[in-house]
């Protein structure tokens, strides 16, 4: 793969509050912003069809001269600010500096100007006989996009999250050691929240993986670990939340014990519901759900790929094991979906327990059919359309995947492909 | 019961072979699919991204499995001995353990020999383990660590970083994890930056499918000496039990 082909690689995928918007991140840096056409009788084939809406350059590599070392621009996260003007804003990072864009249209522009003409140069005045009040023409719709801050040098490790408060003020942004709680309007300070680097970096057992800002309770956040906790805080209790409020942690299975037990209990992923009484969190193998109110384990466990338990040590020595996998939930928290192999993803249903697996290819997506449910053998009787372990593709890895705010549409990220499935049928919530 | 073929092997040995000998063999094999998860995790370690900082969180998972296996090793007493245990059965829970990295990473390679079993060949697990290294180092052309391009400026704390890691491994004495990541003021990972790397050089092309690499003839020892880069081949040595 040459470089130009790497960098169109989408590394993040996020809807805006409404879902009218989705915008992409990609390894090159670039963001790519689509929106939902409005419905309209005129053409109902296009109904809630998503085009490009504007692609911009957000973050470009930099290097590092102290330490001979160059910051990748590809784009970690994405996350957008809620709307409260006609304009829109997002957040996007990439290892080092969150940068925050504002997204407005213009669709009008002034004409009628006394002292230029239509092409702006200046009149003759001689010429000007009267004067006239200019008036705004509509004009084709021109999206603009601008830098408005530029949050820089407030990490030393890898940005891995960032996640915007309910206050709409402060956002947090968090790295493999430390998380820093940021104002949105300042950009020369921010203040360090949560501080897991060792006095002696000999003894660095555990990193950060991921944090989220609870969805109503601007006080608390989560943050996961490589070691498969997590962590709740409240940031009324002290400047420096390093004592969590609550520790959610899973006892290990003694029967499954191995060397590969640690690695893939590693939580790669971690979102709050949006009733913001649960959790998702994903790790290699499972994606759990945990209840606010319960620390000692998961409510809810449900198996991704198990069949991959005993090719760990291939997995491991591929480093596919390091795969970092991303969860999503639905607008009713009902639904709960995440990536796997082979451009596949799963969906697991909460309530009736049962779970799909569906394939997100250019072969098997044809616009407006149906996606067939697809399955892996592992052993055993085989059916027509299985899929065989060993013939799974691992180079086709989904790990950035979002569910519609409020409507049964999701995103996927294959690869250097998007893909939006929309489920006509069942457009409401259940 | 055993293979005939693996009985007479023991020819000359009347007493109860068969006891002593499946602890014996359950425990090399064991020791030795242990052993080949170590050098490939310490492959790992040093193999890095010339020209982007690695990823911290692989780092440290991949140390802390080190870790794991070296505390293990340093509790049976073989990190220090070269010898094999004595006669005898293996304790029941290093049995446990065989059969749990075996199901856990052979399973699928059907060549994972139940303990206490013993099936006669070493072909399947071990073999497909250990050619991780011999196998990589000729597809990489500058697999030599003095052979690198690139930035020149660390060169110095480069092969004193290099030299730390070998020097901690010799003595091998159980904190000697720690003393791989010594280097306290500068972050963590500087010690892997300045390590020369085949770029994700663990990464043998697209992953297909998950059989590894082909078999190589039993007997890790030799055939990963003969064609091993420079580096790997002074790992082996220092680790090689």
């Amino acid at each position: 793969m040459g470089r130009r082909d790497m960098a169109d690689i989408i590394s993040t995928v996020e809807f805006n509050h409404t879902g009218e918007l989705l915008a992409t991140g990609d390894k090159g840096g670039r963001v790519v912003i689509f929106q939902r056409e409005p419905e309209s009788k005129n053409a109902p084939h296009s109904q809630g069809e998503y085009d490009v809406y504007s692609t911009f350059q957000s973050h470009e590599p930099e290097f590092d001269y102290l330490k001979s070392l160059e910051i990748e621009e590809k784009i970690n996260k994405i996350k957008w600010l809620p709307q409260q003007n006609a304009a829109h804003s997002l957040l996007s990072t990439n290892d080092k500096t969150i940068k925050l864009w504002k997204i407005t249209e213009r669709d009008k522009r002034p004409e009628g100007y006394n002292l230029k003409d239509e092409e702006g140069k200046l009149k003759d005045l001689s010429t000007v006989t009267s004067l006239q009040v200019p008036v705004l023409k509509p004009m084709d719709l021109m999206v603009e996009v601008s830098p408005r801050r530029i949050f820089a040098n407030g990490h030393t490790y890898h940005i891995n999250s960032i996640s915007v408060n309910s206050d709409c003020e402060t956002y947090m942004s968090a790295d493999d050691l430390r998380i820093n709680l940021w104002h949105l309007a300042i950009t020369d300070r921010s203040f360090n929240i949560v501080d897991i680097k060792p006095a002696n970096m000999e003894d660095l057992t555990e990193v950060i993986t991921a944090s989220e800002f609870h969805p109503h309770h601007c006080n608390l956040f989560v943050y996961s670990s490589s070691k498969g906790s997590l962590r709740l805080c409240d940031m009324r209790a002290a400047a420096l939340c390093d004592k969590h409020s609550k520790l959610f942690e899973e006892p290990e299975d003694p029967s499954n014990r191995s060397f590969f037990s640690e690695i893939i209990s590693s939580v790669s992923d971690v979102k709050f519901s949006h009733s913001g009484r649960y959790m998702l969190t994903r790790d290699y193998l499972t994606v759990k759900v945990w209840d606010l109110n319960m620390e000692a384990r998961p409510i809810e466990t449900y198996q991704v790929h198990d069949y991959l338990r005993s090719k760990l040590c291939s997995l491991y020595e591929n480093d596919c094991i390091f795969d970092k996998f991303e969860c999503a939930w639905n607008g009713s928290d009902s639904v709960i979906m995440t990536g796997a192999y082979n451009n596949f993803f799963r969906m697991f249903d909460r309530n009736t327990k049962r779970d799909v697996t569906l394939e997100a290819s250019r072969e098997s997506s044809k616009p407006r059919a149906v996606l067939k449910p697809r399955r892996v053998c592992v052993g055993g009787k085989r059916r027509r359309d299985d899929i065989s372990v060993d013939s799974l593709d691992f180079t086709k890895k989904i790990l950035h995947t979002a569910w519609h705010p409020a409507e049964n549409i999701i995103a996927i990220a294959a690869t250097n492909n998007l893909y939006i499935f929309q489920d006509k049928v069942n457009s409401d919530m259940h | 019961m055993f293979a005939r073929g693996l009985k007479r092997k023991c020819v000359g040995h009347e007493e109860d072979v068969e006891g002593a000998l499946a602890g014996l063999k359950t425990v090399s094999s064991y020791s030795l699919q242990r052993q080949s998860l170590l050098d490939m995790s310490l492959v790992k370690l040093q193999l890095c991204h010339m020209l982007v900082e690695p990823n911290l969180c692989r780092s440290v998972l991949i140390a802390n499995t080190v870790r794991q296996i070296q505390e293990e090793m340093t509790q049976d007493g073989t990190w220090r001995a070269v010898a094999p245990q004595a006669a005898g059965r293996a304790p029941l829970d290093r049995l446990v353990s065989t059969e749990i990295l075996c199901r856990a990473a052979w399973e699928q390679e059907g060549a994972c020999p139940a303990p206490g079993l013993g099936d006669g060949h070493t072909q399947g697990p071990v073999s497909d383990l250990c050619p991780v290294t011999s196998a990589q180092a000729p597809r990489h052309p500058q697999s030599s660590v003095w052979e690198m391009d690139g930035p020149r400026e660390n060169r110095g704390s480069f092969h004193k970083s290099l030299d730390q890691i070998f020097e901690t491994l010799e003595t091998k004495n159980p904190s000697c994890m720690e003393e791989l990541f010594s280097d306290v003021d500068s972050p963590y990972y500087d010690l892997d930056t300045v390590l020369t790397g085949m770029m994700g050089g663990a990464r043998p092309g697209p992953c297909e499918g998950l059989e590894g690499l082909a078999p190589a003839t039993p007997g890790p020892s030799s055939s990963c000496k003969s064609d091993l880069g420079e580096l790997d081949h002074v790992v082996e040595i220092l680790v090689e039990t």
